[in-house]
């Protein structure tokens, strides 16, 4: 790498001040005395994963990463200005421009389904009638509290007010419950508390089982991820443990963002000790060191708790060199995403991660051998992660004693919309749509839509309730699970304005990389806006359906092959464009 | 650049076995099987990017159609390259980007977008790239409103050729654009003007000063140039030039992909120092 070269804006004091705090002895630069020394390529290229972490800290700082600000995180980390700058301006969270009031707080409103058929609108006008600095967000992960609200604060900490709130599992007592049994009764804070509740037995059976009979009893039991994809977790697991490489990686996809998801957040709240012994488990059975955990930038209660979950962890010997006397070493960090739905499919997460822009990698190579750091890597959603406690605890045929033959286990619901009892349900698969929004109080008003799976998903009509809620039947009826996401539409609801939101959405949050998707996704939008709630003519019917299939057949990854599903089934079903 | 081994993979195009060396790429084995594939983000000389996806094709097995210039070969592939699906995808790629962004200098595009029966004007009123020249200089001009976003640029300024990483894609989804950082105009980046971004351009969104002078004259004749081959006479690296010359007069220098000495690339002066050659004072 040659020199590099900056322009001469200078970082203040207090930026300097703020992003050496964040890097602490990680540079890649030395003063020796009037010298600035530069380290080798081989430590700067070690370096750069620390770009997010340092962005942060100025955008936390000055409120925006300013010209001076980015001249010093490149020079310390040696990272060309202009790719820090490609980076940064990749992110919701980090600011590039110098529009009046750029550097305040900023008050992210969410403006997608569940928030915009409740009360985005009027908050945002209150909101800038104040003066605030309102963003509108795509989903913030809190649809079961409409409208969603995150305040990025500058110089303060991030806040989302309604954590403030007492929190309530609707099915709290319920003996069933697997997943989500210690949410609301234990105390997320205290790995004391944890213990008391059976936490640790799952990784000390682990142990005494031996890596090679975890592995049977995953794949024994058919765990199937659980972010969308439905990857058979063994093959996953036993991939890792069979490559080659001494340095392997266990991630934890939390970047959770698609609209109508709030399941993992929930989970790292309430329970974040669950999730930190799920990945050691994994990490004892693939034989990996290293662990990450990467959470969306807009959920710092989260973050805050797995922080101290590792914290407390490491200090009781259950992290670290030797976890819980194995002999085996791994070590776990939490890394904050900045505000990009791209960013949790899984290798534009790794790039993330590693200092690049959140672009999606060609696959193959698959993370299971070319992951983080292009090392073996075992990536996978926290509900996925969650199901080892129990697979490993009580074996894989009581483990399959829920559920159905090829859709075992129980799975998280995100219930949101037009129910009287919105938020996270658990249920064994099978429960029917109509049994999810029966358990979560029923509809209110008529049913005229629910969209299955988030904004990736389908939407589906009332006629739909028996539909069990399993991998095979959503995938026979042409739907899919998708993230666990039931949101509900009633009669009142304006589909065609929620279509636009969501072709909206899409356009917004490709990453521009691969040109079905970015060129795409902007096209659909164009056309759903034109239609608005006039009937779509057969001619643009047919140029819909040829965007359909460029963008699922040609697409580098699953956004673009997903970015026009939701509309293809409101047109299908003759909820917008519909003749009169 | 491919990797040449002993061993040699037999893949099946359209029907018919080919072989190929190891880490070859579907591409390789296309070519050499006779097949023409379009490529925009390709290079001879660059790291496949596989971002345009007009080059992708049908393989046997894959959900996805894949594509062809960055997926290595393996043996027993079954490919198939004229299907249905695969015109498809060419056409739409072809088309999206024709819907967006100003395609009028970049011939060889234009002309897949005849073969595979792109029709960009079936979209109403389509966001275009829309973006205004940008002359900073005497050497070189970038006319974004040309780009494609193919990465060839900011692979030939970083790691696959002149490593000054200058610019970079900035910003995401439609409003991605190569950049600097904030923009800052290129006297003021790190650019040290090698040009060699301009070479790999396949749009001419970057495009020599003379060219887009001639151009606005309307005054620029392809068809009665000439290139003359020739070394460069700066420094003793022997960097063949390649000399387009109209009118007697040099309006632009490349050389050749496939010289084992400068593999298409050059520095500022091979680039853009002839001025002395028509001992103008002034370029």
């Amino acid at each position: 790498m040659a020199d590099l070269h900056f322009t001469d804006a200078v970082a203040t004091d207090g930026e300097r001040v703020a992003i050496d705090l964040a890097l602490g002895d990680n540079r890649a630069t030395e003063a020796e005395g009037e010298r600035v020394v530069r380290g080798g390529a081989s430590r700067r290229r070690g370096l750069r994963h620390l770009l997010l972490p340092a962005l942060h800290a100025l955008q936390k700082e000055s409120g925006w990463i300013s010209p001076g600000g980015l001249n010093y995180v490149s020079e310390v980390l040696q990272v060309p200005p202009a790719e820090s700058y490609g980076v940064a301006s990749f992110y919701e969270m980090f600011r590039v421009d110098t529009e009046p009031g750029h550097d305040d707080d900023v008050v992210h409103v969410c403006i997608d389904p569940a928030c915009r058929i409740d009360g985005a609108d009027e908050l945002i006008a209150s909101l800038e009638a104040e003066g605030k600095h309102v963003h509108r967000s795509p989903c913030l992960g809190q649809c079961e509290r409409p409208p969603a609200v995150f305040i990025q604060g500058r110089k303060a900490p991030d806040v989302v007010p309604a954590d403030a709130e007492p929190f309530v599992l609707p099915q709290a007592g319920d003996g069933n419950l697997q997943l989500l049994k210690r949410l609301g009764v234990v105390d997320p804070t205290s790995l004391e508390s944890y213990l008391e509740h059976g936490g640790y037995q799952a990784l000390t059976r682990a142990l005494e089982m031996g890596p090679e009979a975890v592995l049977e009893a995953i794949t024994d039991a058919g765990l199937s991820g659980r972010g969308g994809a439905a990857f058979p977790t063994g093959i996953k697991w036993t991939a890792v443990r069979e490559a080659e490489g001494a340095d392997k990686h266990i991630v934890a996809n939390c970047d959770e963002s698609e609209p109508g998801t709030f399941k993992d957040r929930m989970v790292m709240e309430h329970d974040p000790f669950a999730l930190v012994e799920a990945m050691t488990i994994a990490a004892v059975t693939t034989g990996a060191s290293n662990g990450w955990i990467y959470i969306r930038g807009e959920y710092p209660q989260a973050t805050g708790r797995l922080e101290n979950a590792i914290a407390q962890a490491r200090d009781a010997g259950l992290l670290g060199d030797d976890v819980a006397g194995s002999g085996q070493s791994f070590e776990l960090e939490v890394r904050r995403g900045a505000g990009a739905y791209i960013c949790g499919e899984e290798t534009a997460l790794f790039n993330s991660l590693e200092g690049f822009r959140g672009e999606p990698r060609n696959k193959p190579p698959f993370p299971t051998t070319n992951g983080l750091f292009d090392q073996p890597t075992v990536i996978n959603n926290p509900e996925t992660l969650l199901n080892i406690v129990p697979i490993v605890l009580e074996g894989a045929e009581a483990y399959r004693s829920r559920g159905t033959e090829r859709s075992p286990g129980t799975r998280l619901f995100c219930v949101s919309g037009r129910v009287v009892t919105p938020g996270l349900y658990e249920h064994a698969f099978g429960a029917t749509l109509g049994d999810v929004i029966a358990a979560a109080g029923g509809a209110e008003g008529d049913v005229q839509a629910v969209l299955l799976g988030g904004a990736a998903g389908s939407f589906v009509t009332a006629d739909s309730m028996d539909l069990p809620l399993t991998l095979e039947a959503t995938r026979e009826a042409g739907t899919t699970l998708g993230s666990g996401v039931v949101m509900v539409f009633n009669a009142s609801d304006d589909l065609v304005d929620v279509c636009q939101r969501i072709a909206e959405f899409f356009k917004n949050e490709s990453c521009g990389q691969c040109v079905p998707c970015r060129v795409g996704a902007v096209r659909q939008h164009e056309m759903i806006v034109a239609i608005g709630s006039k009937p779509m003519p057969q001619d643009k019917r047919d140029l819909h359906e040829d965007m359909v299939k460029v963008m699922a057949d040609a697409s580098i990854c699953g956004l673009g092959h997903t970015a026009a599903s939701a509309i293809k089934s409101a047109l299908a079903l003759g909820l917008i464009g519909a003749d009169q | 650049m491919t990797t040449t081994t002993e061993t040699a993979v037999t893949i099946s195009v359209n029907g018919s076995d080919v072989s190929v060396a190891a880490g070859d790429t579907i591409l390789d084995a296309c070519t050499a099987a006779g097949v023409d594939t379009p490529t925009i983000c390709y290079g001879p000389t660059l790291t496949p990017v596989n971002a345009c996806r007009v080059c992708v094709v049908e393989l046997e097995g894959s959900r996805t159609l894949v594509p062809s210039c960055s997926r290595p070969v393996e043996e027993g592939m079954v490919v198939q390259t004229e299907t249905e699906r695969v015109n498809h995808s060419r056409k739409m790629v072809l088309e999206f980007l024709g819907s967006g962004v100003d395609l009028s200098q970049a011939e060889e595009i234009t002309g897949w977008m005849q073969q595979y029966g792109a029709q960009p004007e079936r979209y109403d009123n389509p966001e275009r790239m829309n973006e205004e020249v940008k002359i900073q200089d005497d050497l070189y001009v970038r006319d974004y409103d040309k780009c494609v976003l193919c990465y060839k640029c900011v692979e030939a300024c970083g790691d696959d050729a002149q490593h000054t990483y200058a610019i970079s894609v900035s910003g995401r989804g439609f409003g991605a654009r190569i950049a600097t950082e904030f923009d800052v105009s290129l006297p003021d980046s790190a650019c040290v003007y090698c040009g060699n971004c301009v070479a790999v351009c396949p749009t001419n969104a970057l495009q020599f000063k003379t060219e887009f002078d001639l151009r606005k004259m309307e005054n620029w004749r392809p068809e009665d140039q000439s290139v003359t081959t020739t070394v460069c006479s700066y420094c003793g690296v022997g960097c063949n030039l390649e000399l387009h010359t109209q009118d007697e007069r040099i309006v632009k220098v490349t050389s050749p992909d496939d010289h084992s000495v400068t593999w298409g690339n050059l520095c500022i002066k091979g680039r853009f120092g002839w001025q002395y050659v028509h001992g103008d004072s002034d370029g």
